[in-house]
């Protein structure tokens, strides 16, 4: 601070409240409505502290999900957790690998090979989703969680990252590993893999979050509703007719497809700025 | 920038980019492909034979009130959207930039709506302004205001133009956050001891040093709105009512599942995919002048 101003400081501290509190509200309400039972909600006089429905509440939508999704949440958020960590530890394998060879390789078509890899980071999944779901259904992937992941990591962000990352490792290193008679296996396992632990802790961050999250690809790739992820199933509770649409399994839905992608934030923020601010470089 | 160092053969650096390429080319280049070849032709209405149309998919495209309506629709959502999560963006970011206890709590509490999925972030919302049972719907209807968004479509628009807001806000504060922590506190200091305020330092000093982040998240705040807001949409609208939630996106994914216009949707996703490496290639050249800067 330049100047000492008690004023701005105090500015300071209401709009930043301020802030925090219209970013935390929705989530409390839906904390709130995940504790009562239906009718309390639909009467729309909801209290704003909780209720006594909560045990109630999770081991329903957990064991038996709703009237509309019939199918328990807690299966849902295992298809969720099966599709972001194969999106997350897939994308991890295949851009490390193919970093290591882009950087640490001189082979034919090299330029070649990174440009191909290069442009995917231009076209998002949503506009060729028709074309993927049907090349998707002709290898027979559809309800598969191979279908689910495999389209989701064909994209440049990893391999950008740990080229970048391979870029700064001093050369010596790997002159060092010659001379004492590594090979290339050993140089990846011994000195380029211990180097990138971080790297790879904040893609896997990132990823895992993007994963879970995802929304429009499996909803159009699941069609068995014991394949269906959770961000999925709480629209299916929903859509329905408003007299019918059960808001406190809903809303503990919400509240548990909220839960692993924002502890992950919270507890790995390091490694979450990290990762967010690399993979947009 | 190259490796002096390089390790020598060729087969296994092939064996090790394989999978990649594989994905790639698989789950990438050839659906690209198909949409564009698709976009050319036209499937008769039992998807049984299809037949060589030229731009025909394209013209009739932009024969269609609907279609403009979209990209208005989606003009207006992304401007209302990057205007106002950028804003927020950086006033609470100039906020936590000042030195004050207790920052990093703050800056917790505020990147974590990162993390919702969009499709959850829309039913928050929803739930929270919902028509009739909606928490914040009373007090909007008490000032004489018939709230509805499900009947309504500007008091949809704005339902969605606030999930889609609160959602990117996060996004939008960490980096305005690291570019404010960037500027050198000595041109600050400076501006000071001739004699600038706050508002006038911020305006004429720290606004401009933050313009190769703000232009950054502009189109990222763009591209996202074009594309990731799909969830929102669907969850909160459905791109209702009456189709005037529709934005390009969701129109794509409407045509080809609900009304089976594969070749009109295969169209739509070319257009598309010319728009985002338009914006990617600004965002690039961009980027380039502002290293050399």
């Amino acid at each position: 601070m330049v100047e000492n101003r008690p004023f701005a400081q105090f500015m300071a501290y209401l709009t930043l409240a301020l802030g925090v509190v219209i970013v935390a509200f929705p989530v409390y309400l839906a904390v709130m409505a995940s504790t009562f039972d239906t009718a309390t909600i639909i009467n729309g006089n909801m209290p704003l502290v909780p209720g006594d429905q909560a045990g109630e509440n999770y081991t329903r939508t957990l064991l038996y999900g709703g009237m509309h999704a019939r199918q328990p949440v807690g299966g849902m958020m295992l298809n969720s957790m099966i599709m972001a960590l194969g999106i997350a530890i897939g994308k991890i394998l295949i851009s490390i690998l193919s970093a290591f060879a882009v950087v640490y390789f001189k082979f034919p078509f090299r330029k070649t090979a990174f440009w191909i890899i290069f442009i995917t980071l231009m076209l998002p999944v949503e506009v060729r989703i028709y074309p993927t779901y049907k090349i998707v259904a002709d290898l027979g992937l559809l309800d598969t969680y191979t279908g689910l992941v495999m389209p989701l990591i064909a994209s440049a962000t990893g391999t950008l990252l740990f080229r970048q990352f391979f870029m700064t490792i001093p050369d010596e290193l790997l002159e060092a590993s010659k001379i004492d008679g590594a090979g290339a296996f050993r140089f990846f396992k011994d000195t380029l893999l211990p180097l990138s632990m971080t790297t790879i802790a904040a893609l896997f961050v990132i990823q895992f979050i993007y994963g879970w999250n995802q929304y429009l690809w499996p909803l159009l790739i699941t069609t068995k509703s014991s394949m269906q992820t959770i961000v999925i199933g709480i629209k299916m509770m929903i859509t329905t007719t408003d007299a019918l649409t059960e808001w406190n399994v809903a809303m503990t839905t919400a509240v548990l497809a909220m839960l692993p992608p924002v502890l992950v934030v919270i507890f790995m923020q390091r490694l979450f700025v990290k990762g967010l601010v690399e993979t947009e470089k | 920038m190259e490796k002096r160092a390089h390790i020598s053969g060729w087969t296994l650096p092939l064996l090790l980019i394989l999978p990649q390429m594989a994905i790639t080319v698989i789950f990438f280049y050839w659906p690209a492909s198909q949409a564009i070849w698709q976009s050319f032709l036209r499937e008769d209405a039992f998807g049984l034979a299809s037949e060589f149309v030229g731009f025909e998919n394209y013209v009739s495209l932009f024969e269609q009130p609907e279609y403009y309506r979209a990209m208005v629709t989606t003009a207006i959502f992304s401007s209302l959207v990057a205007f106002f999560s950028l804003a927020c963006a950086l006033l609470l970011a100039t906020q936590a930039d000042k030195n004050i206890r207790g920052g990093q709590a703050f800056k917790t509490f505020l990147i974590w709506p990162y993390a919702v999925a969009p499709a959850i972030a829309g039913v928050l919302w929803l739930f929270m302004f919902h028509p009739t049972l909606g928490t914040l719907s009373k007090p909007i209807k008490a000032i004489g205001i018939d709230w509805n968004p499900m009947l309504n479509a500007n008091h949809a628009m704005t339902l969605l133009v606030l999930s889609a807001t609160w959602k990117q806000i996060s996004y939008n504060f960490l980096f305005f956050l690291a570019g404010l922590q960037a500027i050198p506190k000595s041109v600050i200091e400076a501006a000071a001891i001739d004699g600038a305020g706050p508002l006038r330092r911020f305006w004429t000093v720290i606004f401009p040093l933050l313009s190769p982040t703000t232009f950054f998240l502009l189109v990222v705040n763009i591209v996202y709105v074009f594309f990731d807001t799909f969830g929102i949409i669907d969850a909160v609208t459905g791109g209702g009512p009456a189709g005037q939630t529709t934005t390009l996106v969701y129109k794509v994914y409407a045509d080809g599942r609900l009304g089976g216009d594969l070749g009109g949707s295969a169209a739509q996703s070319v257009i598309l995919m010319i728009i985002v490496i338009a914006l990617t290639a600004i965002q690039f050249r961009y980027v380039e002048r502002k290293v050399q800067y």
